[in-house]
């Protein structure tokens, strides 16, 4: 069984973002890290292959300047070799674009199973890996808490409101994974210090036979017009202890109605 | 360069006040390694915050699941060569682990549950028997043989010579009578790493001869294991062990009869190199404690961090702490360049004690009466690096090594 799991390589959320003031883009000049919604489906397909007894997990990514920070760490998880898109006509692509180029490095790679996280932790459109189904044609399920592989079926718990749907589709399929269904392991030592000699392939607009005009900022279809910071939070509302504060707070959740 | 110098003894003799000759051309540019496995520590200690170490400190639990986690992660194995399952790698690598288990929060607690398993079994490795070899080092390098070390007595510390623990030789095996204090980790440890007398010192040509390194059992009906009640670090115990009478197989000593004391004389150097590390671990958390407290605490009107009585020993700790770093690096690279590294690693070990200390007095006082409250976790970093200007050797023993080896002032004990 082959896996390809979509990996989003971000700035580090720990670190102050910042925006390119010319172009409202998120600068990514730093190092980028591993986005922690895509260890979920790195882990998810480590299991998988796991208990199939035997498979291959791979990874693909889009990202500037040739980053492999992020790819190494999901590499140290145990995912066997990586493809990197990376190219200069890259920037400014809206998230159908990037599906669009994503889409195309992944047929190149021919797997059973294509894993994503629902949203990244940096952009939060939440509408590539579907995209991504649609470019590459083929069946796609959103959400899902747990995933099984029978004959040539994906089964999936698509987590809902309520609970789940058990939902099938015939295999190749793109699963969107949730966070927090799995726990993702911790790269070990060894794991780290193989990760340095796994392949990562990288390739450019043109070898995946995309034109440049279609992608990046020229071929976005998506214009980031007006950026406004986020309402700062209210400081909320004290309520001084004159030993009825319990009635009190009571008192304010039932206007809530939470409880 | 004079002769002492060149036998590695002495640095910073030329009688001109020239530079010294000897120190090396480091190379300080960022090491992806390095980075990879601070990075991959990280991962594993942000799942065991400050408030499970409060717990563990408070209960006098054992971290068994902070241990297994490392253990599972090949972090206890970092050193081990990679043919009995370690990692294969420096001193210096060890050092950047136990100084992020320590820069974590986990401070001593987590550093002392795993810092014998990293590089304690090293005299086994140099100088034990293939078959202990092939037995001990598989086994601690996947985390699944705790091991301890025994040679401090109650009337023989510093003067290591002085131990009383003897072993007499009765056919295949030694017999092994008294007492040691301060093993760590003992009632959960399966060996210990102990340094006995198999020759009485009057009877011996120096008095470093006669002594011998066994590899214990610690879980024998003959040893009696007693905790030591402690100021800090109390989720790993420190205990006084008794022997008496323990039978241990001629196939568990170590290298030569009477050759243990040069044996564990091997292992000073770098255990000096990662306490030092340890120690620089605890000064960075608690200088980053002070720093987001005295950002956040408004007094009026304003933090208190505008306040240069409080920021100005903050800034000079995290010089100190600074200082203290490169000489680690110094000592560790030495060390695994294969170059003598005593003096480095006293001056490390000196200098990262006393810089975390201070800091993490200085955060103590910064945080005020909170500091005095264990929910602040600062207090339990003043604790915890109290004991680094005492374990594993005095600041005072270091001063005379300096004046002594270093300097080539007189010997004063």
């Amino acid at each position: 069984m082959k896996v390809v799991v979509c990996v989003k390589q971000i700035p580090d959320p720990a670190l102050p973002g910042e925006l390119d003031p010319s172009t409202n883009y998120l600068k990514r000049d730093d190092k980028l890290i591993l986005d922690e919604s895509d260890s979920y489906g790195v882990e998810m397909a480590l299991q998988l292959v796991e208990s199939a007894g035997g498979g291959d997990v791979s990874l693909v990514s889009m990202a500037p300047n040739g980053a492999v920070g992020g790819l190494r760490t999901a590499l140290a998880m145990g995912a066997e070799g990586a493809v990197l898109v990376s190219d200069a006509a890259l920037a400014g692509t809206d998230a159908l674009g990037t599906a669009k180029v994503l889409a195309a490095a992944i047929s190149r790679m021919s797997p059973d199973l294509v894993l994503a996280g629902v949203e990244s932790s940096d952009g939060y459109t939440g509408t590539v890996p579907e995209m991504i189904a649609g470019a590459l044609n083929i069946p796609s399920i959103t959400f899902a808490k747990q995933i099984q592989i029978e004959g040539g079926n994906v089964k999936v718990q698509r987590q809902t409101e309520a609970g789940y749907d058990d939902v099938e589709c015939p295999t190749p399929a793109l699963v969107s994974v949730t966070a927090g269904v799995v726990e993702p392991r911790y790269p070990s030592f060894k794991g780290i210090m193989a990760a340095k000699k796994k392949p990562v392939e990288e390739l450019d607009l043109s070898a995946l036979g995309i034109d440049s005009s279609s992608v990046g900022k020229n071929g976005a279809r998506q214009e980031t017009v007006q950026v406004t910071d986020a309402e700062e939070r209210q400081a909320g509302e004290i309520i001084e202890d004159d030993g009825d504060a319990h009635e009190k707070i009571i008192e304010f959740l039932g206007e809530l109605k939470v409880i | 360069m004079c002769q002492a110098l060149a036998k590695g003894k002495v640095r910073f003799t030329e009688p001109s006040g020239e530079p010294p000759t000897t120190f090396p051309f480091m190379d300080f540019s960022p090491s992806e390694d390095h980075e990879a496995i601070r990075d991959g520590v990280r991962r594993v200690c942000v799942q065991f915050p400050d408030k499970y170490w409060r717990e563990k400190d408070e209960q006098h639990e054992f971290p068994w699941d902070f241990y297994q986690a490392m253990a599972d992660g090949g972090w206890v194995g970092i050193a081990i060569p990679e043919e009995y399952g370690g990692g294969g790698q420096g001193i210096t690598e060890a050092s950047i682990v136990l100084e992020e288990v320590a820069a974590s929060g986990a401070a001593m607690n987590g550093c002392s549950a795993i810092h014998l398993s990293i590089f304690g079994m090293e005299p086994v490795r140099k100088y034990g028997s293939p078959e202990l070899v092939n037995e001990i080092l598989p086994k601690v390098a996947d985390g699944s043989l705790h091991a301890a070390f025994g040679v401090t007595e109650p009337d023989a510390g510093t003067d290591t010579t002085s131990i009383r623990t003897r072993a007499e030789r009765d056919g295949d095996e030694y017999v092994v009578t008294g007492a040691k204090v301060w093993t760590t980790k003992a009632p959960y440890c399966d060996v210990c790493l102990l340094l006995v007398r198999t020759t009485p010192k009057e009877l011996c040509d120096g008095p470093t001869q006669g002594m011998t390194l066994l590899l214990v059992d610690l879980q024998d009906p003959a040893v009696d294991i007693t905790p030591i009640p402690k100021v800090g670090r109390n989720a790993v115990v420190s205990c006084e062990v008794r022997y008496d009478g323990l039978r241990v197989p001629v196939s568990r000593r170590v290298g030569e009869e009477g050759q243990g004391f040069r044996y564990i004389l091997d292992g000073l150097n770098p255990e000096r190199i990662l306490i030092s590390a340890e120690a620089l671990g605890i000064g960075r958390v608690a200088l980053k404690k002070a720093v987001a407290y005295a950002n956040s605490r408004i007094i009026f009107g304003r933090p208190i961090g505008q306040n240069q009585g409080l920021a100005f020993p903050l800034a000079d700790s995290h010089a100190r702490l600074h200082a203290a770093e490169l000489v680690i690096r110094d000592a560790s690279w030495r060390y695994d360049k294969g170059l003598d590294c005593a003096a480095q690693a006293n001056l490390a070990k000196y200098l990262a004690s006393e810089a975390a200390f201070e800091c993490a007095d200085r955060a103590m006082q910064t945080h005020g009466g909170f500091g005095y409250a264990k929910e602040y976790d600062v207090e339990r970093y003043w604790r915890e690096s109290r004991l680094m200007k005492i374990a594993p050797v005095s600041q005072e023993m270091v001063m005379n090594y300096v004046s002594n080896k270093v300097l080539g002032l007189p010997r004063s004990y």
